[in-house]
């Protein structure tokens, strides 16, 4: 479009005259409105909605402390730690950029998990809505390794032993796995070298992708629109003069505005805990750490910070026992997909894949591959199997208020094992707690690995055309 | 039209495009681009390995075990990992033929790398009163923690006397040996070591003649 088409902004006051001149150089009212003042979002969003935006304060938090953090820390093993009590006892202001920082990384992930959930009770990662969903995931292993990158930096006991056992999880990779951890470490132990990269990783290699991938997920968003608690297209029912949809309202004021009153009152809960209990009991900022890094003596009790232990349970539920359980759940996996499923193709790959991992599991025992590997594959399964989720549930409707008892049933038991997986990794290991941890393993996995099936079979009640706004208050 | 369907349409002055030469221009330009964006990756792949002063530092230490009493555990730092050197009293080495049936590999034999040849024996150690191990668990490289003493633990009600992993709970017998259906697969790994005197140990070389 040529500068001089464009109509001349108003609205602004006195500013008119400055926006035209840079709306005829850069797409400054287009972006507005197809981002804000006409990007139509369903009318009907509820609590579970705010968790987006709230994603967003919680990374600019991130992104603005972190900054200030760089101005006073030192990456180098011999005064990191120093440093972190530099800007905690003298630095002016310097705890309380700390505890933001430190407060907004434990944040991030609550949002973030509230955020999936709802995806989860909505459907929102159906389609179209695929591409969201896993730029989505996308973030959420960002969000993973930027924590875990972090976590090394203050050199405490937690940050050294943590690094090391997550570092040694590539170790058990089969044939590359040591090689792999020393180019991780830069050193045969997690030493100097580690601190100084996972520090270049923290502050810039990370949060840039982050960055990117966030814009991607909107834009993604913004071209498919918004689900909503219905789980039915607000796009089907058009005002035919306007051609706006008849349930959707602009985001900008009416979100806007709305994110505004997540935002305040999230930031109490937030200032709550920055100011009273910044390390929220152990959990958000462990007790170990204040302790510097000792290579020489492993803390008595070490668990990585709450956000990891669902995964950190799977891993260690993994024992010489569990194994026989596995290669019968895979067996039997098998069998149902062998008995269930028309496709012949289907069938015998699926037969193959089972006999090679039992081959492996179970089979001669020179071929067999240690619990140890199976653990960290069970771990890394349990992270990227929710990539598979758009194409793993088969209801014919998108909102659980119109999935059946079966698939409600089943999102319970998944967030229950989610949870005691959480739990149970932030204790010391016992036979029973070890033996729970193995059943909630299988909940975890079967939730996903069963959902063709019973959403396909449960009794599901029909969705609205148009969404249900007044029922919903 | 396809916005990627632009090279057979494309008039250039008079001249009728060559559609094949200019797909195969781009796949030749494509090729060696690549060819030379993977080459460029390789020297930022390899900063990352370890560095020449991080390969020197693996010097060989020396321990002095002239104070360690009988039943004891003295630490040593190796390559910036942990080396107990334990001082067994015959009860202790009691426990560990008492041990044996319930370790995962009571001789050594899964990884030949972790036991030299000078220590592949019962005890695991050059001289049976001395146990020199990297007190770094096989499992995700925790440093266990010592429980010498054979008595009621709460992670086994039959405790023989070893060290506990707290990250994840296995176990090793006085002879750095992992007990079965624990998470760690192989034994504590024997430094190769020698005695320079009687009460001296030198951690990193191998004994001579071995």
């Amino acid at each position: 479009m040529a500068a001089g088409e464009k109509e001349p902004v108003t609205g602004a006051g006195p500013f008119n005259g400055l926006l035209t001149w840079v709306d005829r150089r850069f797409p400054l009212i287009q972006l507005w409105r197809e981002h804000l003042s006409e990007y139509y979002a369903p009318k009907n969003f509820n609590f579970w909605y705010y968790f987006g935006s709230l994603a967003i304060l919680v990374l600019v938090i991130q992104i603005v402390t972190g900054i200030f953090l760089t101005m006073h820390y030192k990456p180098d093993a011999a005064q990191a730690f120093a440093s972190v009590e530099y800007i905690m006892r003298e630095v002016p202001g310097g705890w309380l950029i700390r505890y933001m920082h430190s407060t907004g990384a434990s944040a991030f992930f609550i949002v973030v998990y509230l955020h999936m959930f709802r995806g989860l009770l909505y459907g929102s990662y159906r389609q179209p809505r695929e591409l969201i969903w896993i730029i989505g995931m996308m973030i959420y292993l960002c969000l993973m390794a930027e924590a875990f990158f972090g976590y090394l930096l203050p050199w405490g006991q937690m940050s050294y032993w943590g690094a090391q056992v997550i570092i040694n999880l590539f170790d058990a990779i089969p044939w590359i796995g040591p090689t792999l951890a020393i180019w991780i470490r830069g050193d045969y132990v997690v030493a100097d070298a580690t601190l100084n990269r996972f520090f270049a990783l923290h502050v810039i290699g990370i949060p840039l992708l982050l960055l990117g991938l966030v814009v991607a997920h909107i834009m993604a968003l913004h071209e498919v629109g918004s689900n909503n608690p219905d789980g039915v297209e607000i796009k089907q029912h058009k005002d035919p003069r306007t051609g706006r949809p008849l349930d959707g309202v602009a985001f900008h004021p009416y979100y806007t505005v709305k994110d505004l009153m997540g935002a305040a009152f999230f930031l109490i809960l937030f200032c709550i805990v920055m100011f009273f209990m910044p390390e929220f009991g152990g959990y958000f900022l462990e007790y170990n750490n204040f302790i510097p890094a000792d290579p020489l003596k492993t803390p008595p009790h070490i668990a990585p910070v709450w956000y990891f232990t669902p995964y950190y349970s799977i891993l260690r539920a993994v024992t010489e026992d569990f194994m026989i359980v596995l290669a019968l759940g895979v067996a039997a996996y098998a069998a149902l997909i062998w008995l269930t499923v028309e496709r012949f193709r289907t069938k015998v790959t699926a037969a193959a894949v089972a006999a090679v991992l039992i081959f492996f599991m179970k089979g001669p025992e020179q071929f067999v591959i240690d619990p140890k590997v199976w653990g960290v594959a069970m771990m890394g399964a349990g992270t990227l199997i929710y990539f598979l989720l758009p194409w793993l549930d088969r209801s014919p409707v998108k909102s659980i208020r119109y999935k059946g008892p079966i698939t409600k049933a089943a999102l319970a038991l998944f967030v229950v094992s989610f949870l005691a997986l959480g739990y149970l990794g932030t204790l010391s290991v016992t036979e029973s707690r070890t033996l729970a941890a193995q059943i909630f393993t299988l909940a975890y996995f079967a939730f996903f690995l069963l959902m063709p099936w019973y959403t396909a079979i449960d009794r599901t009640r029909p969705e609205p055309s148009r969404v249900t706004w007044e029922g919903a208050h | 039209m396809s916005p990627f369907a632009v090279a057979g349409n494309i008039r250039m002055a008079d001249k009728e495009l060559d559609a094949g030469k200019r797909r195969f221009l781009i796949a030749a330009t494509s090729v060696a681009g690549g060819v030379a964006t993977g080459a460029t990756a390789v020297p930022f792949v390899a900063s990352m390995l370890p560095s020449e002063r991080a390969k020197a530092a693996g010097a060989p230490v020396e321990a002095d075990i002239s104070g360690l009493a009988p039943g004891g555990l003295m630490r040593v730092e190796w390559r910036g990992k942990p080396v107990w050197i334990v001082r067994r009293t015959k009860e202790m080495l009691e426990l560990v033929k008492a041990s044996d049936e319930r370790v995962a590999d009571p001789n050594s034999k899964r990884q030949p790398d972790y036991t030299p040849p000078y220590a592949r024996n019962e005890f695991r150690s050059i001289k049976p009163e001395y146990l020199v191990v990297v007190g770094i668990c096989t499992h995700l490289g925790c440093s266990p923690v010592d429980k010498l003493k054979a008595e009621p633990e709460p992670f086994d009600a039959n405790w023989k006397g070893g060290f506990y992993c707290p990250c994840h709970g296995s176990l090793f017998d006085l002879a750095g040996r992992v007990y079965k259906n624990k998470p760690a697969p192989d034994n504590l790994p024997v430094p190769p070591h020698t005695y320079l005197s009687e009460n001296k140990i030198l951690i990193g070389e191998d004994q001579e003649g071995a």
